[in-house]
């Protein structure tokens, strides 16, 4: 079996009252996309909010390699090599889309600036899907496309472990497709993958486990058939009626 | 020990302008800037109060508290709420809100020094001294003290107790959830300002006894309520009025020991260890 | 590498040679026009120090007065004993080293924080040298005796201007001129992105505040007596503001299109109608807000995105008759 690359041991998370993330433990081997999935508010972005250093556990450790990093400030983990797209997509409205590919990769993990990094830029937007586009203003780009810069960007700094938080969301079925198999191939090249997903189609077809929150809570962890059988998960995402 | 209870006796005072400003920036989210002129002002109406009409300040306050709550809720609506509708996101809002309310200083600030130059002023009222353990101490002041406690008092009760009050607090923790249990948040918003500009003015009144002011001391009697809404926690009466005891003994305790001329500094000093240690404010929760 | 594109080099061809002729002025007169020249072009470099921290950010800062002051009170301190050239530099450095404290204890909080501590700024320095002087030394003013006139402060200026506008033009195609646009963008973006967003403001702040200093230290021969409360003027900070925002601070030579006007409109108000300063800075502030958001600039680009439209328009009905 292959290292860890990332594990959160007990990580926790409270809002005043309100625990978004209790005692949560997993980890992430090194080159596996991982699904991250659970009904609506059982705490998954908290989770990816924690691992990218957005906010500080209330307790618990996360480690990248070996190096702690709960806690740690987010600019400090994403030098680190920890890249990640957000939930409501956020793109630099006032840069043009080769300059917000340009921005996640001058600062991060593996940097690169001038020339070098407008090239890279060039082939990142190609590979998404955004050939040609790179002088286009975003604003005006459709939100699937905004998406895309975004994976870009996130890409831009060459990182060992991408969060993606349902990134797949609102594509139509052809959409669809394509992304998953963008999503492949990046794992394919060895980038670790942790993915937050509500479409279980892509659950099934990419991970190759997958961990299932519920209320904050760690209710399964394994191979993804498995888990997604399993009666407490069905509980957890119909009700008890369809248990 | 005199300088405690001065200090306290200034506290009160303080606590009562920083009262009315965590209202109106905790609220109705106006960082209003233009709070200290909406003070001198209402120095200045018990001024001429008082010596056009021989009208007492205390009572005077029954005249410019409303007059406050008016022009303020016409502040808010006409040029506040502009503002708050065509804001993008909290940080245009505040930006907006920090220029606007300057503008309005120097307005009012303008037209109080027309009006009445550009001088000091003050007037005798109660002007007596008062023995308390071996000190005296002006009754003025004293009035002025149990005055503002007692409104102060009355404004927790209202919060508190009250159903429009209880819908006050809740815009104050979240605008939006409120909206959704059906109260009137614009409208809401506007009294917390008209509210906190009211309470503003009272507070000045009551500085107008024991206090030589003049039509430039605004700022910094802004300055110093921001300074306590901060260091309370902003929207937090309890902790406004906390820290403007604080401020108000830290105050008189580095113009006694050190320099009257120090007392900014003292100022500083305060807001700077806020700022370093609890930047959510005394009583504030960690921000998460 | 080339340095600089064709367009760049006529950018920077024309702005040589409008620094040369506005530097003759003092040859045709050294009387009134010389003097408010003098103004304008201490604004010019107050405001676009300004703009270069508080464009990018948003953030509102009120500290110009009190590092004006230090530059001013660094120069009355050491004239006697000290080289001028080398007093500029202790002025920079001091209001830098003021800007890097204030900076780390409010760019870390959210810009109302940063407001409010620099409101108060130049009045907490002028209390504390006011305190040092009646304290330890005898007189409450200094005198600064130079052998400069009007026109040699005219001339450190426009200097300063100038190397202050090459500065902003390198930090804009700097990595932090890059940073500072992603924070500008969206700060939570920023900071996952890798950019130590705290730091990268704190920087450009002392940038900001040194220039700021350098400009009250040039002005220090121009008071001859320099006594706290008009080293710290307060008044500097808000029209510093006024200028800059009225101008537009998209662009680096924004602030300029704010300053001249008025600063002109302001010595006016000041010669005819002193009692009503404190209207037209009130006003000037509810005109940004509610009248000109982005300045004269804004209105001027969306003056020319109009005029390309319509030419646009014009050129295809010429095609379709
Ligand atoms: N910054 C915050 N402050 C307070 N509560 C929060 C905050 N962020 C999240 N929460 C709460 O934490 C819980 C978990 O939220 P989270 O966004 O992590 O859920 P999620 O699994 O990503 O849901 P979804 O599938 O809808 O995206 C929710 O109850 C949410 O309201
Ligand atoms: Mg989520």
């Amino acid at each position: 079996m292959s290292a860890a690359i990332l594990s959160l041991d007990h990580a926790t998370k409270a809002f005043g009252g309100l625990i978004a993330v209790n005692d949560l433990s997993f980890s992430l081997q090194d080159g596996e996309l991982l699904g991250l999935i659970g009904p609506n508010g059982s705490g998954k972005t908290t989770v990816l909010n924690l691992i990218s250093g957005a906010l500080k556990p209330t307790s618990g450790s996360i480690s990248l390699g070996g190096t702690e990093i709960a806690g740690q400030p987010a600019h400090k983990i994403a030098r680190l090599g920890i890249a990640r797209t957000f939930q409501l997509v956020r793109i630099l409205p006032s840069l043009t889309a080769e300059q917000n590919v340009v921005a996640g990769g001058v600062f991060g993990h593996v940097r690169s600036w001038g020339v070098e990094a407008h090239d890279r830029a060039r082939l990142l937007l190609e590979r998404v899907g955004l050939s040609g586009r790179g002088d286009s203003p975003t604003s005006s780009m459709t939100y699937i496309d905004q998406k895309r810069l975004e994976l870009a960007r996130a890409l831009a700094a060459n990182p060992k472990v991408l969060l993606l938080d349902e990134w797949l969301a609102g594509l139509n079925p052809s959409e669809l497709k394509i992304g998953i198999d963008l999503i492949r191939e990046l794992r394919n090249d060895g980038i670790s993958i942790i993915m937050v997903e509500h479409v279980m189609d892509a659950i099934r077809s990419l991970c190759d486990r997958c961990v299932v929150m519920s209320s904050g809570l760690k209710i399964a962890d394994g191979d993804v058939h498995g888990v997604l059988a399993d009666p407490e998960v069905i509980r957890a995402y119909l009700g008890d009626d369809h248990a | 020990m005199s300088v405690i209870i001065s200090g306290l006796l200034l506290g009160g005072t303080y606590a009562l302008i920083a009262v009315g400003l965590t209202m109106q920036y905790g609220v109705s989210r106006i960082m209003n800037l233009a709070n200290g002129e909406n003070l001198v002002f209402a120095c200045f109406v018990a001024f001429w109060l008082f010596t056009t009409f021989a009208i007492n300040p205390i009572l005077g306050i029954v005249l410019i508290v409303p007059l406050a709550f008016v022009l303020n809720w016409l502040i808010y609506t006409y040029a506040m709420r502009p503002l708050v509708d065509r804001a993008k996101n909290r940080g245009q809002l505040e930006v907006d809100s920090i220029l606007a309310t300057f503008g309005l200083l120097f307005i009012l600030q303008g037209i109080m020094k027309l009006t009445f130059g550009g001088g000091y002023f003050n007037y005798n009222f109660l002007a007596v001294p008062v023995t308390i353990m071996g000190s005296n101490y002006g009754l003025n002041r004293i009035v002025a003290f149990i005055a503002a406690a007692v409104i102060a008092g009355a404004l927790y009760l209202f919060l508190n107790h009250t159903r429009y009050g209880t819908a006050i607090r809740a815009v104050a923790v979240d605008p939006v959830s409120a909206g959704l249990v059906a109260i009137d948040v614009p409208r809401a918003s506007a009294f917390a300002f008209a509210l906190g500009g009211a309470l503003t003015a009272a507070s000045g009144a009551l500085l107008s006894t024991f206090y030589t002011f003049n039509a430039d001391m605004g700022i910094i009697f802004t300055m110093k309520a921001l300074i306590i809404v901060i260091m309370g926690g902003v929207g937090d009466v309890r902790g406004a009025v906390l820290a403007a005891l604080l401020l108000g003994l830290a105050e008189t305790a580095v113009a006694t020991f050190i320099d009257p001329g120090l007392t900014i500094a003292a100022t500083y000093a305060l807001f700077m260890l806020v700022l370093l240690f609890r930047p959510q404010g005394i009583f504030g929760k960690r921000p998460s | 590498m080339t340095w600089l594109n064709e367009k760049e080099r006529r950018i920077a061809g024309f702005a040589a040679i409008a620094f040369g002729v506005v530097a003759l002025l003092p040859l045709v007169d050294q009387g009134y026009y010389l003097s408010i020249s003098v103004n304008i072009v201490m604004y010019v470099v107050l405001c676009t120090a300004w703009t270069l921290f508080s464009g990018p950010t948003h953030y509102i800062s009120l500290a110009t007065a009190a590092f004006f002051g230090i530059g001013t009170y660094t120069v009355a301190l050491g004239i006697d004993t000290v080289p001028f050239p080398l007093l500029l530099v202790i002025a920079a450095l001091a209001s830098g080293l003021l800007a890097c404290v204030v900076g780390i204890a409010t760019l870390r909080l959210s810009g109302i924080y940063f407001v409010i501590f620099t409101l108060g700024l130049a009045e907490l320095v002028r209390q504390v040298v006011t305190w040092l002087q009646t304290n330890f030394s005898s007189s409450l003013g200094l005198y600064v005796f130079t052998d400069f006139g009007e026109q040699h402060i005219y001339w450190m200026l426009l200097g300063l201007a100038a190397i202050v506008y090459i500065t902003g033009w390198l930090i804009n195609r700097s990595r932090l001129g890059f940073a500072m646009q992603i924070i500008g963008n969206d700060e939570t973006v920023a900071k996952h992105v890798g950019i130590d967003t705290a730091r990268a403001k704190v920087i450009l702040f002392i940038i900001s505040g040194a220039f700021i200093g350098i400009v009250g230290a040039i002005l220090a021969p121009r008071f001859s007596y320099v006594q706290p409360p008009s080293a710290f003027n307060p008044m500097i900070s808000f029209q510093v503001v006024i200028m800059a925002l009225l101008g537009g601070t998209k662009r680096i030579w924004g602030p300029l299109l704010g300053v001249i006007p008025f600063t002109i409109l302001f010595d006016q108000v000041t010669a005819y109608f002193p009692n009503h300063t404190s209207f037209v800075i009130g006003i000037a502030f509810m005109a940004i807000v509610y009248l000109l958001p982005q300045g004269v600039l804004g209105r001027l680009e969306d003056l020319v995105r109009l005029r390309k439209r319509f030419r646009m328009v014009s050129a295809e009905e010429g095609n379709n008759p």
